[in-house]
């Protein structure tokens, strides 16, 4: 079990509130992933639902009964940090173990419970080595042992992924997803590569400046954001949103097209302009056009075959039904 | 950078420093030798020949030879031990965040540059001075009889002495060590539910053992040779006569140079066992 309610949580660091009063229900079992720009409150969110700090005001309730003044020991959660914060002088077996031994555990059922979390997570062959001769992917894996083996009721993330290479980072990505499928307990997990959002969450949740922006799976993102910050927040490369003239002549104060929303032709469509720079991945082709009169520039997902260059002139045609109209105010207009 | 020509150039420019420090040790270290295989009585005859090693025989023979090692270990087991333990708790306490914080730790690390000659006398007629001292007044508040300090509680007050000089110095290395422990070790330690003592017990203390085991090396060298706080206090009577003040009267009260410098061959190898030993328990702390 585990189901998070945030009710009216507001966080305040002296004088400057980082928080703003914030309702949030995460369901039990759902993998919940908090994303946004640096700054915004990510962290803060998750160490106050950590109990790591106060809430200011309103309530924190797991499963029905209201956390906002425990300790984070009792509250029954377990956290991945950014850094691991694996105890250094101790081994991985020790570090696994001492949730278990803090909780008083009889010894043999804490050798049952590390060598189960160790094969799991394929550290087997580690346990007797000291975090300082892990690599970065072992040293994470030894962290998420370490929280798994307590059986918490929840999971808190904080960026875990962000200190390792690319390729790592997508190996983990995986695993993670993997124990979130085996263990079926909630996870909150937070990050600002919208990537990961996108690949691992039930839901997501945007947030800006401590404020939710909008909630909801990644699909449900990435077809319908509510507003311009959330449009141009999902989705790599970004959504271009264009204003004046051609927002007016779909009725809308701005208007998103996604790279990927364009048929590109070098004969004749609906804007013309000229490539700046083709970035060719192999499957795909990222165009940046210039001189379209739209926006300084627009960025274009084309076939992985196309051959435009510096230079070259091209001309695009929006898919009308994958246009996203905005108002003055940012919202979206359906 | 580490070419052969580059190297041989950083030695060179080493040469006049390393020369400076080996002259620097070495002459007083051949002098002792040299002094403590002669009977050497500036006052009374000086130099009377070589001895081979009689001065080593009478040093150890002497009465006060195993009381001098004795006191030695005590002061600076003592000294350690208050050091260490207070210099810990100290640091736990200035690390909290508290108002007033630069001012405290100024006033914390203020003993450690007053001089041993003044703090001792300062401790010696201000504090334990058992008519008008500050703790004999205490004692009389309570209606106790005043310590003697000197007299009675020699050794305990001269440890006391030594510790208030030294304390400051192992509050800060400590203090420092502790301002680099990663506080979300601490964080992830409070979540896996390990009450305040576990975490001083699991995480605080293993990440301080580097910091306690260079406070007590460097501590330790010094100790071995504290002597303005034995001078100006006891005169190392009542069994506080360590082993350099031992060497001391023998030198200059005794004047008997060879004797003296027996001793201090002696002193040398205690410093030296004492070290090796110190290096055995605790040198695993430093390689990792
Ligand atoms: N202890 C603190 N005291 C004062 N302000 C703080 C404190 N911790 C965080 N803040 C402020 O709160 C805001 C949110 O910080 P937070 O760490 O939650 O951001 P984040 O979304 O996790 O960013 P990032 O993606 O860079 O990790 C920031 O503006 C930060 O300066
Ligand atoms: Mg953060």
């Amino acid at each position: 079990m585990g189901r998070i309610v945030l009710d009216k949580v507001t966080k305040r660091f002296g004088d400057v509130e980082v928080i703003p009063p914030l309702d949030l229900t995460i369901e039990d079992g759902e993998f919940t992933v908090f994303v946004g720009p640096s700054g915004c409150g990510k962290s803060t969110l998750l160490r106050l639902v950590a109990g790591l700090e106060d809430v200011t005001g309103g309530q924190i309730q797991i499963d029905g009964s209201d956390v906002s003044s425990m300790p984070p020991a009792k509250r029954g959660l377990a956290m991945v940090f950014q850094s691991y914060a694996l105890y250094p002088h101790m081994s991985v077996r020790k570090n696994i173990a001492f949730p278990l031994k803090m909780a008083g555990m009889k010894s043999a059922e804490i050798k049952r419970r590390v060598d189960n979390a160790a094969s799991v997570l394929n550290l087997t062959d580690y346990l007797d080595r000291r975090p300082g001769q892990l690599s970065g992917g072992q040293r994470q894996r030894v962290a998420i042992g370490r929280a798994i083996v307590r059986e918490p009721a929840a999971f808190l993330f904080d960026e875990p992924l962000s200190n390792l290479d690319a390729a790592l980072r997508v190996g983990m990505r995986l695993e993670i997803s993997e124990l979130h499928e085996r263990l079926k307990s909630t996870m909150i997990y937070v990050t600002h590569d919208q990537v990961e959002a996108m690949t691992m969450a039930d839901k997501i949740v945007v947030l800006q400046a401590g404020v939710i922006e909008q909630v909801g799976s990644p699909l449900e993102l990435y077809r319908t954001p509510r507003n311009t910050f959330v449009a141009g927040f999902i989705g790599s490369p970004k959504m271009n949103l264009i204003e004046g003239a051609a927002a007016a002549s779909y009725q809308a104060h701005t208007i998103g097209i996604r790279p990927e929303h364009f048929d590109v032709s070098a004969e004749g469509g609906k804007w013309s302009g000229t490539v700046n720079v083709s970035e060719h991945l192999g499957s795909d082709t990222f165009l940046h056009v210039q001189g379209t009169g739209l926006a300084d520039s627009i960025t274009v997902r084309a076939d992985g075959e196309v051959a435009f260059r510096h230079g070259d002139t091209i001309h695009l045609t929006p898919r009308e039904e994958h246009i996203h109209r905005f108002d003055a105010k940012g919202l979206r207009v359906e | 950078m580490a070419t052969q020509h580059s190297r041989s150039a950083a030695r060179m420019m080493m040469a006049p420093a390393v020369i400076l420090l080996l002259g620097w040790m070495l002459v007083p270290l051949c002098m002792t030798l040299y002094f403590s295989f002669k009977k050497y009585l500036p006052l009374r005859g000086g130099d009377l020949g070589w001895v081979g090693f009689d001065n080593y025989t009478r040093f150890v023979s002497s009465s006060s030879f195993w009381p001098s090692i004795y006191a030695t270990l005590v002061i600076v087991g003592g000294v350690l031990a208050i050091t260490v333990v207070f210099g810990i708790l100290l640091a736990i306490l200035l690390d909290q965040p508290m108002w007033g914080q630069g001012v405290v730790r100024m006033l914390v690390i203020a003993p450690f540059f007053v001089m041993p000659t003044v703090s001792s006398l300062v401790w010696k007629n201000m504090f334990m001075d058992p008519n008008y001292g500050l703790f004999a007044h205490l004692w009389r508040f309570f209606g106790a009889e005043p310590i003697q300090w000197m007299s009675q509680a020699s050794l305990p007050s001269i440890i006391m002495i030594v510790s208030w000089q030294w304390l400051p110095f192992a509050t800060l290395i400590l203090l420092t060590a502790i301002q680099s422990l990663d506080s979300e070790q601490l964080e992830a330690s409070e979540m896996d539910g390990a009450p305040i003592i576990s975490r001083f017990w699991y995480i605080i203390l293993p990440h301080l053992s580097r910091a306690i085991t260079v406070v007590i090396l460097i501590q330790t060298i010094f100790l071995l040779s504290i002597f303005a706080e034995i001078f100006v206090t006891t005169g190392g009577a009542f069994g506080t006569k360590t082993l350099s003040y031992l060497i001391f009267q023998r030198v200059l009260e005794s004047q008997n140079v060879g004797l003296g410098s027996a001793g201090g061959v002696y002193a040398i190898i205690l410093a030296n066992i004492v070290a090796i030993f110190l290096m055995r328990i605790v040198g695993k702390n430093l390689d990792n």
